[in-house]
């Protein structure tokens, strides 16, 4: 037997709004009978995109019926907006948890939610046809989209991850290899991401050289967009005097001229604005 | 823990006769001995193993000396098919199943396919039954072994065991049988029988868990599974189980006595709640062959509604069944028995098996068909779907 929390076996026995509303004005459907569940969820609008009031009709599991339970009194009273803030961990947390497996019934109703907002707002709902990534998982209709989706937003780093989120997978077994591929994917991606954002500040042309006269231009500019508008806020400005080879020269003006860290301005924040966005190999002077 | 039992789900375990527990308590309590022990406290001990295999044979209509205990249904099946596969004395290399085995079967046929193994898993149609032409044609000179269930585990449907054996015999090959779900509800006779071994278990018919059983045709050749000690004349190694061994001799020897007259009435009861059940339910379908069919199993289709759900609110009401349906199994799929029935899609998720025993009460079932209505009826109104509603597919 599974180890439901009384949350969801209270909201299983003696499920909230549940039934056809009758004067709602977003309605979004998710799942089907042949995967095993599907969620139906009735939402009433106002004018000031506040829901009044929402239920559900749900097939499925006690944790499906107790997910979408939970579901329609969390977006009660909630703006849309606010509304679309909700996710699928937020659902399975307010039921005090659900098992790993059944986690999918979470992110039915986060699916189901954002089925019916978007109707309402006259947007395209993504069906699983028209949802223009790949199917991978034949057995319940998962297309890659969804997929990575789920493994983004809720980390998830395994293939029993993946089914227990999507239910992808949890079939004939024959997309495992799809699944690993896209899981592989997402989070090489990720790494390499996170390495990009160092090495990006080096500069992109560091293997074209500069001419002369266009790395003197493009310190001219960098100086006029990014540091004088910086030295400004403390009332100081800055002055390009010279350029010989790598070595820049520049004078302080202003507030900046008089000031004792003037030297330390210069080489923490002028030379390295300059290194970053013009060359690697360049170098601050001050002349007065 | 609901104070109320209503238990029927006896496919799954039932429970321990009185008489079995009587007849066991003294081997835990005073006769502790070893049964291969050479003194008197052993002898005595080992003289009441040998008068449980006499009971356990009996029941079967076998010699005692073909029946080997194990620690359950699954060591049996693995034995059975393994041993027998490790002792041939020819190079076949090909194995006849079934696709609606239990695990016990279906993963070592799964495991035998890596190791080499040609396995061919025989269909069922839409009532549970096999495609016996297939059969006929799977069968071949160079079939091994033919491991076949007695009766399905979720449909209670019955296999033509003597027809399936009949074939396996003229093609040289030896013939496997789960039986586990058969023993002790179908009256057996190996003698006459073309079953060359077959699996039981004994807290499936009022025994306790921890005891299985397997039969051996004289003759069969077969590798111990279990290397060990000479017990169970040297087929099985390891200390007998004693208590369980004397609870499954007498669970047996119960059996054996009330078979008939227990299965009339079981099966009238049975008849009842099914019977009402699909005439005052709307939208419910039996799953498996009416007549061909375990008399104490029901396994009922509920259209539009999830079996989680449905066994979730039973169970609250202290009625104890089991569904085939996804959900409650932690896999994503409805069983692999009512898929490959194809079952409906509509209700092949809402299908709840229900399994009485002999100690299934009129009163109980009463008070099943008293709950059930309200229980379909909540859940149908919480679901979308309904008659005339179905999207396209």
């Amino acid at each position: 037997m599974w180890d439901y929390s009384e949350k969801v076996m209270e909201h299983f026995f003696n499920p909230k709004n549940m039934g056809v509303l009758e004067d709602a004005n977003a309605v979004g459907m998710i799942g089907s009978i042949v995967c095993g569940d599907a969620l139906k969820l009735f939402l009433k609008v106002d004018e000031n995109n506040k829901i009044l009031d929402a239920s559900f009709q749900t097939f499925g599991c006690g944790s499906a019926i107790a997910s979408s339970s939970m579901l329609t009194e969390m977006v009660k009273g909630k703006t849309l907006d606010e509304a679309l803030s909700i996710t699928n961990e937020d659902i399975a947390k307010a039921l005090g948890g659900l098992p790993a497996e059944k986690m999918h019934c979470s992110v039915m109703g986060r699916e189901a939610l954002e089925a019916a907002i978007k109707t309402y707002r006259g947007e395209k709902v993504q069906e699983k046809e028209e949802d223009e990534s790949r199917l991978v998982c034949r057995c319940f209709g998962v297309s890659e989209n969804k997929i990575r989706k789920n493994i983004i937003e809720n980390r998830l780093k395994t293939i029993q991850d993946v089914i227990n989120y999507t239910k992808a997978g949890g079939g004939c077994t024959s997309c495992h290899t799809d699944i690993q591929d896209i899981l592989n994917d997402v989070w090489k991606k990720d790494l390499s991401q996170e390495k990009e954002m160092k090495p990006s500040a080096e500069p992109k042309e560091k293997s074209i050289p500069l001419t002369n006269i266009q790395k003197i231009m493009k310190i001219q500019q960098v100086i006029e967009e990014d540091i004088k508008p910086a030295l400004v806020v403390d009332g100081g400005s800055l002055e390009l005097v010279d350029v010989e080879g790598n070595t820049v020269k520049v004078k302080m003006h202003g507030a900046c001229s008089s000031c004792p860290s003037s030297s330390f301005t210069i080489k923490t924040f002028v030379q390295r604005i300059l290194k970053e966005k013009v060359l690697p190999e360049l170098e601050v002077v001050e002349v007065k | 823990m609901e104070t109320k039992i209503i238990y029927v789900d006896n496919n799954a375990t039932t429970k321990v006769a009185p008489e079995v527990v009587s007849a066991m308590m003294p081997f835990l309590h005073k006769f502790y001995g070893n049964p291969s022990s050479m003194h008197f406290f052993g002898g005595e001990v080992s003289r009441h193993v040998e008068r449980a295999r006499e009971q356990v044979a009996s029941l079967m209509g076998c010699d005692t000396s073909e029946i080997v205990f194990t620690s359950c249904g699954t060591e049996s099946d693995n034995t059975a098919i393994i041993g027998t596969l490790e002792a041939l004395s020819n190079n076949r290399k090909h194995i006849v199943t079934s696709i609606v085995e239990h695990p016990a079967v279906k993963n070592t046929m799964a495991y035998l396919s890596k190791k080499g193994y040609r396995v061919t898993e025989l269909g069922v149609d839409r009532q549970g039954l096999l495609d016996m032409n297939a059969l006929k044609e799977a069968i071949t000179e160079e079939t091994a072994l033919v491991s076949i269930m007695y009766a399905n585990n979720e449909t209670g449907v019955i296999f033509p065991m003597e027809e399936i054996g009949k074939i396996a015999k003229e093609k040289g090959a030896i013939f496997h049988v789960d039986a586990v779900q058969a023993v002790g509800k179908i009256p057996l006779n190996m003698q006459s029988s073309t079953i060359d071994l077959l699996s039981f278990s004994g807290h499936k018919l009022h025994a306790p868990k921890g005891i299985g059983g397997l039969y051996i045709r004289k003759g069969t050749r077969m590798r111990p599974y279990l290397i060990g000690g000479h017990q169970e004349r040297g087929r099985r190694g390891g200390t007998e189980a004693v208590p369980n061994i004397v609870a499954i001799g007498c669970a047996c020897e119960l059996a054996a006595k009330n078979i008939s007259e227990e299965n009339t009435q079981v099966k009238a009861k049975r008849d009842r709640m099914e019977n009402w059940i699909l005439q005052n339910i709307p939208d419910t379908i039996l799953n498996g062959h009416k007549e061909n069919r375990l008399p104490n199993t029901s396994n009922i289709g509920f259209e539009y509604i999830e079996g989680e759900a449905i066994l979730l609110l039973l169970s609250k009401a202290g009625i104890c069944a089991s569904s085939g349906s996804a959900c409650s199994s932690g896999s994503l799929e409805p069983s692999h028995v009512l898929r490959a029935m194809q079952i409906p899609f509509t209700s092949i998720h809402g299908s709840i098996r229900f399994s009485l025993s002999r100690y299934t009460t009129d009163e109980e079932i009463d008070y099943i068909i008293e709950k059930l209505p309200g229980i379909i009826q909540k859940l149908r109104t919480i679901s979308p779907f309904r008659k005339g509603n179905m999207p396209s597919l």
